[in-house]
């Protein structure tokens, strides 16, 4: 969103979000998957069942979505992010499987804070009241799992140029935090 | 009704959009700008496309002022109302949010029912209001049974306490919706009832326009800004609606409403 934006290829490895610190401008290329609240908790079953999640997890972004219904010829239609915090029981979960950032929006636990930072993941925020440009950013979309889910079900997004900011960084930034302090009267 | 669904999920409201061009220029956070810019460039393309511009086209909330000299033929009104949330979610591709029952959570599959709140009034006019309801700020709403001693000091304080609770989870820039007064559900009612307000406009009563005025400071004192990353426009405005209560009461109920808020009334 400010003039110079780290570019980044997903899957991300260890070495793509190292550099990266809280307040970070980002533009995500490649591939992200969408699950929420009722996709969180059927993977939960199913790594408690011991049965393979959908996808691998090794280096991946998940992004916690509910997209409108597409209108003919759109990949996607609009997509924002959700509050992330419904995804808190769950993260953890996914972050010391290999999940290496998660996109949503609004505050994270402590709880998930100390897993990403001990497993190497970062939280990006984005901007729900522009679902509609994040859309345009989607080349190509597929439902990988979990069809009967509907707005819910998990997807495959090819994305370009994708405008994130980093608010959890690996090293306790907090860009919530920060942010309110700073601009505190 | 179908018109209303997809017109208020599609068309920012003119006062709204007003708005936050004016937080646009008060904004002092570079990146509290960028939001607010991508926020306008959103309701933009969304406006053109006929798109929504948030995909959590959430509860379809009606606030219907029924004339006392109107009678409805042919059917129900409130049959009608859900018959055009149906439509207009169908036709206008917008998300379907609601399922059955907090408990058993399938989903309905066309965004019925309708939330609908009747408002007895004069004359032969029916005027049926919307409003576009998104969980996420919904969330992070709250209602507090306050005691008359602790008074306006302390409703101030929780007005504010429970925006700097919500953080970024409500997606800020706000617009805070306050009821005050009546029993319980009344205040609540009120709350979001205050949200349909035009973006902006003050309480015709003069003493809650100024508390609406000093609640908006205070609230854009806190910091919290666009998106939560910091700034000094946490809320475009703050709508009081009041009403007599008891003598042992002083209810009061904070209805968050997100950046993306939708509006939109039609009269019959």
């Amino acid at each position: 969103m400010s003039p110079e934006p780290v570019r980044l290829e997903a899957p991300l490895s260890m070495e793509d979000i190292e550099p990266l610190r809280a307040g970070d401008v980002v533009r995500l290329s490649g591939v992200l998957y969408t699950a929420r609240d009722a996709a969180h908790a059927r993977m939960k079953e199913t790594i408690e069942r011991g049965e393979p999640l959908p996808f691998d997890l090794e280096g991946q972004v998940v992004y916690f979505t509910g997209p409108a219904p597409a209108r003919p010829g759109h990949a996607l239609g609009p997509a924002g992010p959700t509050t992330a915090s419904r995804m808190d029981p769950h993260s953890p979960m996914l972050v010391e499987r290999g999940l290496r950032g998660m996109i949503g929006k609004g505050l994270r636990s402590e709880a998930v804070i100390e897993s990403m930072r001990e497993h190497g993941c970062v939280y990006f925020g984005a901007v729900e009241g522009t679902a509609a440009l994040l859309a345009d950013c989607v080349k190509e979309a597929e439902i990988v799992d979990y069809e009967d889910l509907g707005a819910e079900a998990i997807r495959r997004l090819v994305v370009e140029d994708f405008p994130v900011v980093v608010v959890n960084d690996l090293y306790g930034g907090d860009l919530y935090r920060e942010g309110r302090e700073r601009w505190r009267r | 009704m179908r018109e209303l669904c997809i017109e208020a999920n599609t068309r920012l409201p003119q006062e709204h959009l007003s708005a936050l061009r004016r937080a646009l220029a008060d904004e002092e956070s570079e990146l509290g700008r960028e939001v607010i810019e991508r926020l306008l460039e959103n309701a933009e393309v969304a406006r053109e496309r006929c798109i929504a511009f948030c995909q959590d086209t959430g509860y379809a909330v009606f606030f219907v002022e029924l004339g006392s000299e109107v009678r409805i033929t042919g059917g129900e009104l409130r049959a009608a109302i859900d018959e055009g949330v149906r439509r207009g979610y169908e036709e206008g591709y917008l998300r379907k949010s609601i399922v059955r029952s907090p408990i058993d959570r399938t989903n309905t599959g066309d965004n019925t029912p309708a939330v609908v709140y009747y408002e007895p009034a004069p004359g032969d006019g029916l005027k049926l209001t919307m409003l576009v309801k998104g969980a996420g700020c919904d969330n992070m709403s709250a209602l507090k049974m306050l005691t008359p001693a602790e008074g306006l000091p302390a409703m101030k304080r929780f007005v504010v306490e429970t925006i700097e609770r919500a953080g970024p989870n409500a997606s800020p820039p706000l617009t805070v919706g306050v009821g005050i007064g009546g029993p319980f559900e009344k205040a609540a009612i009120l709350a979001k009832r205050a949200l349909t307000r035009p973006s902006g406009e003050p309480n015709p009563d003069p003493e809650l326009a100024v508390l609406e005025h000093e609640l908006l400071d205070e609230i854009n004192a806190t910091g919290i800004g666009p998106a939560g990353y910091g700034g000094t426009q946490t809320a475009l405005a703050v709508h009081i609606e009041s009403f007599p209560t008891h003598i042992a009461a002083f209810p009061v109920a904070v209805n968050l409403d997100c950046h993306s808020h939708r509006t939109a009334s039609a009269e019959l």
